[in-house]
């Protein structure tokens, strides 16, 4: 076991959490991230071992699958981007790719993204403030890539109106993190 | 003062008091008033003074078409010029002033102007400034320019905040006029997702400002009655105080909210206004109508306005601008503001109706067929003259005038997109035509449907047939129905400074002149009289002037046309354009994985693209930038040094076909690089430039990481997907970007083995034959963390390069300055690595920069012809590989004390100093703590064969002039063996 201290995408030993109002954004370190391509000629074997994987079906396009261990949203044709639990799956690259062999190519994404929750009976006000995405329909599974502060970013509804997941660069968290609660303070 | 001018009745809560300031002196007012309502309210209709010839102004309109009454809003850094009275919400300590006067409003010096209208026409400044050239930019410009301008700048940064949100929805209908509002009610009842927006603080529209009922109530109260349902409606959203100002591609349109506009200031951590992006699947467009004037002489004295206007002051303010008030109108509509005004108490002086038929009224004066050609009052208007239908002249006592030349419709949203209007004969006016902005609709007054009930009846309707609505139509409540014909009456016969651009001063005799002079096109006449152009973009003046051009030229109007109407639709405040995006949060910043760990150290940071990197770490004592970069060399090179250059691209490049892909991609062949193995890579454009270099590293046999310069990570990555997607579509290449997954740290000097040798886990070798020059790895570092290692280097020392997840980037930077204290370890930054890199001629962004070669940067022989890869072909050219081609040398000052600059240019020791004898020029330079001097690389005409050769290095610019000599651009370890050691 090695023994580097790691620090939060925030430059904090802990998950940073700011509330406004009762919504609440919460940083959350704990993600492990591995990017899955299906290589050229496996796009089927490769669905099919992923819906092994996460036990339920790889998510379409604008959608995201949550499965007992793995949870996946889509990224591109043939492309999705995977996600567990960082304690016990710090090694999620090479978990799927052990499990999806030659089939598809694997990428520790893990510490690539910052990713932040946010939760509140009032998150569609922030978010419309933030990203251009259609809040009406963006309903529990959906998710999307969009710009937020000039950054590429993913959002995943996890609870319609309630809950979203906003994956952004891990090297501008900062940036990112202060375009939330900006407008946090902005909206509530 | 009281309120002398207010009358009862109107939407104003006359139960609280807002104290208010205009030019300093204290008035009082409603919720619910504008600034122009509760100034008229105090009798001061004096609000502004002309742009040109400083006349006294009040307000004509009691909308965002308002021309005359624009103020200075606010104080300190809060002031904002141009605000329309007539739109400006009051709230309690509001303050305004007046401006484009001195010293006061009443007495502006610069009056003068309109004593030298003779001279001031039309075309003025080009006819008077022409002559002589030499003091257009010296004298004319600067006094023009401070002549110039409305408002006036606070000069201080604006301390209100702006955001920027996006809206999405089915039906977006724009204005809360009868049409907008029933058909928000059709769309809204019909579960659709309706966005209504309405640049007024009370939805309504005219509905507020009219008597006249819908159904058995006040058009006023229906127009209440039905926002209420609407608030309730969880599908429509309801934006007040909201402008549309732009129609924009695809159904998306631009929104300004004034969210604290109507506060003093706004609350904590609110924003100002909000810019919406409105996406919109179908549009409605209901932005109602505006009145038009008449041109009459010197028909722009305070109190003189637009009769509607007029008639929303007293229903819906309870204002009149004076107590006895005329009315001068070409149609019906001028007949209601006498009607209204005379049932609130204000005494109808006359009603002047240019038609013979006009209709009689037992309760005031009408004068048929007469019409009004001149005016008195110095500050306000006192008496209008009045030619009777019989030729005779009367004198009409009035502090106020009315008029009325009928409406046109808001076409102006349909033509955001270069759609013409259509002009309709029985409207005599311009409706909505040609190509619409996809999936707009127009309903309503702005489509041309100016009755009441005419517009509730297309709101419904055209809601139904935007969404597609099948079944019965839902009836239509009862409201007035009155034709909408109207005949056009532009000016009076033989006016000469009648005003028709009142904001620009532009009169009928201006575009008489224009005309006169030759200008025939509208975008012309626009553009030599200065007609539209102000910041009210003419609403209330365009169509006169094409009408006058029109007569003068025998054409009809739509013969004429009309000039283009563009966003935005009101003035908009550059700050909302903005948003958050300014000072430091002007783009996002990026911070390396050691960012924390650098700020602890008293790092100087340097913005490259986005990331801020350590650019170099001083030490208590070092004074001068200088200090601390040279010793951050000395000590790499004698000991070891650290840099993080997590900012460097990583492409992770998967696939069976993944060295294919490279082989392609790269000007130099990858399909042999053993696994374990990192080479140098150089793209090269399809034109045969160079476009970036970096390294690969084979990880695996089907997979690598690829390196990229920091500025060129984004780019590269773009372009290798282009690559992937368009050009090798069939090859199994799979590409991610791990740029910030790893954070990654140079290591670098000749302890820098025995160093890492303490951090990288004993099971992996690392020793010169375990892990050779360009060797790579998946290693495990402090006990099972894993890592990557690479053996390359960008310094010239024996290096490495480490990468572990960015997480454990802080934790690792520690350790190896904990680790490496045996050692004097030295962390270095940007500048020493510079300095590195030059001294061993290594080449970055300053060579590679756009314009050169693979064989202007030495790597021709790079270039493979035994494979096909992007931009060989082109590298050929004759042109890119001529004998004296362009070489990347080294130059060495003859004398040490010189110094060597980028920039400047290489010319042969002896002879003219011109771009004709031009040898080269210099793109890097740096002094050489190694070396003892100033050191630079630079590119040399056929330099590979000119070692030795003195030159002189210029720059005229800083008046330098330096004899340097042409050496090898390896000034340290040429023959590579330090980075083999």
């Amino acid at each position: 076991m090695h023994d580097l201290t790691p620090i939060t995408a925030l430059g904090g030993s802990a998950a940073r959490v700011d509330s406004v109002g009762d919504v609440t954004l919460t940083e959350v370190p704990d993600v492990a991230l591995a990017s899955v391509a299906a290589r050229r000629g496996h796009e089927g074997v490769c669905a099919q071992t992923l819906e092994s994987v996460l036990g339920t079906a790889a998510p379409s396009p604008g959608h995201a699958a949550e499965g007992a261990e793995y949870a996946a949203f889509w990224t591109g044709p043939d492309q999705w981007m995977l996600s567990a639990d960082f304690n016990g799956y710090e090694d999620i690259a090479a978990r799927i790719k052990s499990e999806v062999g030659d089939t598809a190519s694997v990428t520790e994404q893990t510490d690539a993204w910052v990713c932040f929750d946010l939760v509140g009976p009032h998150i569609n006000a922030v978010l419309e403030l933030l990203c251009n995405v259609d809040l009406a329909g963006f309903q529990t599974g959906r998710a999307t890539r969009t710009s937020i502060h000039h950054l590429g970013c993913y959002v995943i509804s996890t609870d319609a109106g309630q809950s979203v997941r906003i994956l952004g660069p891990r090297a501008s968290a900062g940036s990112l993190h202060h375009a939330i609660i900006t407008v946090m303070a902005s909206a509530l | 003062m009281t309120q002398k001018n207010r009358l009862n009745g109107g939407q104003i809560d006359r139960d609280t008091t807002l104290n208010f300031t205009f030019d300093g002196k204290q008035y009082a007012g409603h919720p619910g008033d504008t600034l122009a309502s509760a100034l008229l309210a105090n009798n001061v209709r004096l609000m502004g003074r002309s742009f040109k010839y400083h006349r006294p102004r009040g307000p004509l309109s009691a909308g965002s078409e308002e021309p005359n009454a624009i103020v200075e809003l606010r104080s300190g850094a809060r002031q904002e010029p141009n605000t329309r009275a007539t739109t400006a919400e009051l709230f309690d300590g509001l303050s305004a002033t007046s401006q484009n006067r001195w010293p006061s409003l009443a007495f502006d010096a610069m009056a003068i102007n309109d004593r030298l209208s003779n001279f001031l026409t039309a075309g003025f400044y080009y006819k008077t400034f022409m002559w002589p050239a030499a003091f257009w930019e010296k004298i004319y410009e600067p006094i023009i320019r401070k002549a110039a301008g409305l408002g006036s700048l606070s000069m201080r940064a604006d301390p209100d905040t702006y955001d920027k949100g996006f809206r999405h929805c089915d039906l977006l209908i724009i204005g809360a006029g009868p049409a907008g509002l029933n058909a928000a009610l059709t769309a809204g009842r019909a579960g659709a997702q309706v966005i209504l927006a309405d640049e007024d603080f009370r939805m309504g529209g005219r509905l507020n400002a009219e008597t006249y009922p819908i159904a058995d109530m006040s058009g006023a109260d229906w127009a209440a009655q039905t926002v209420a349902e609407l608030a309730t409606l969880s599908n429509v959203r309801l934006m007040p105080r909201t402008t549309v100002i732009g129609a924009f591609d695809h159904g998306i349109y631009g929104a300004v909210e004034r969210v604290s506009d109507h506060l003093a200031t706004p609350a904590a951590g609110k924003p100002r206004q909000i810019l919406w992006r409105i996406y919109a699947k179908q549009t409605l467009l209901c932005a109602g109508a505006t009145e038009r004037p008449i041109a009459f002489d010197n028909n722009d004295r305070p109190g003189i306005m637009l009769a509607a206007s007029m008639r929303a002051y007293a229903n819906r303010w309870a204002a009149t601008p004076s107590h006895r008030v005329a009315i001068f109108t070409n149609n019906d509509d001028g007949h209601r503001t006498a009607h209204d005004l005379q049932g609130k108490g204000v005494k109808i002086a006359a009603v002047i109706d240019t038609r013979q038929d006009a209709p009689r009224s037992y309760d005031y004066e009408v004068l048929q067929g007469a019409q009004v050609v001149d005016t008195k009052g110095r500050l306000g208007l006192t008496f209008v003259e009045v030619n009777q239908v019989d030729g005779s002249t009367r004198t009409v006592e009035c502090g106020a005038l009315g008029v009325s030349g009928g409406w046109n419709p808001n076409v102006h949203l349909t033509c955001h997109q270069r759609g013409r209007p259509t002009w309709d004969e029985n409207l005599a006016a311009f409706v909505p035509g040609g190509t619409l902005p996809s999936g707009m609709n127009v309903a309503g007054a702005a489509n041309g449907d100016f009755s009441t009930h005419g517009a509730l009846k297309s709101g419904a309707n055209a809601a139904r047939k935007a969404l597609g609505l099948k079944g019965r139509a839902p009836a239509v409540p009862e409201a007035e129905d009155a034709p909408g014909t109207q005949t056009p009456f532009w000016y009076v016969e033989g006016c000469s400074r009648a005003w028709l651009d009142q904001q620009n001063d532009v009169t009928v005799k201006d575009v008489k002149l224009s005309h006169q002079e030759g200008f025939r096109s509208v975008e012309h006449l626009k553009r030599y009289t200065t007609l539209g152009m102000a910041t009210d973009q003419g609403k209330t003046s365009n169509i006169g002037g094409l009408a006058i051009m029109a007569e003068l030229a025998g054409k009809s109007i739509p013969e004429v046309g009309t000039t283009i109407f563009r966003p935005p639709y009101t003035p908009t405040a550059i700050g909302v354009l903005a948003g958050r995006m300014r000072g430091k949060e002007f783009h996002p910043t990026r911070l390396t994985p050691s960012h924390v760990w650098a700020k602890e150290r008293g790092a100087v940071f340097v913005e490259v693209g986005n990331w801020l990197r350590a650019q170099w770490f001083p030490l208590p004592g070092e004074t001068h930038w200088r200090q601390s970069v040279d010793r951050e060399v000395t000590a790499t090179r004698a000991s070891v040094g650290v840099c993080d250059c997590t900012t460097l691209g990583k492409i992770d490049v998967q696939g069976s076909d993944a060295a294919t892909f490279l082989n392609t991609v790269y000007c130099n062949g990858f399909a042999k690089l053993a696994v374990g193995k990192t080479r140098y890579g150089l793209m090269l454009r399809e034109d045969g430039i160079a476009m970036d270099d970096g390294t690969a590293a084979r990880l695996a046999e089907d997979q690598f990481v690829v390196t990229t310069t920091t500025a060129n990570a984004g780019r590269v990555y773009q372009h290798m997907e282009f690559v992937r997607q368009c050009l090798m579509p069939e090859a199994d290449v799979q590409l991610i970007s791990t740029t910030e997954a790893w954070a990654q740290y140079a290591v670098a000097g000749p302890n820098s083995r025995r160093l890492l040798q303490k951090i990288v886990d004993p099971d992996h070798d690392i020793s010169n034959e375990g892990f050779p020059f360009m060797a790579c790895a998946n290693i495990t570092v402090c006990g099972g963390l894993r890592a990557r290692l690479f053996r390359i280097s960008f310094s010239g020392e024996l290096a490495f390069e480490i990468a572990v997840p960015s997480r454990y980037g802080d934790a690792l930077m520690r350790r190896l300055m904990a680790e490496g204290e045996e050692f004097d370890v030295t962390p270095y930054g940007t500048e020493a690595l510079g300095v590195m890199r030059i001294e061993k001629g290594h080449a970055a962004g300053n060579e590679l920069n756009g314009t050169t070669t693979a064989l202007n940067l030495g790597m021709g022989r790079m270039v493979s012809k035994a494979k096909d890869s992007i931009g060989s072909q082109l590298s050929e050219r004759p042109g890119l590989n001529e004998a004296d081609a362009l070489m990347q040398v080294g130059l060495r000052p003859l004398s040490a004390e010189d110094k060597v600059t980028a920039g400047g240019h290489l010319m042969k020791a002896s002879g003219p100093v011109d771009a004709a004898h031009d040898q080269g020029y210099v793109t890097s330079a740096a002094y050489s703590p190694t070396l003892g001097h100033m050191i630079g690389l630079g590119f040399l005409k056929d330099g590979g064969n000119r070692m030795g050769e003195t030159l002189r290095l210029v720059s005229p610019v800083t008046d330098l002039t330096v004899e340097v000599e042409v050496v090898s651009a390896h000034f340290v370890d040429p023959e590579g063996e330090r980075v083999r050691a």
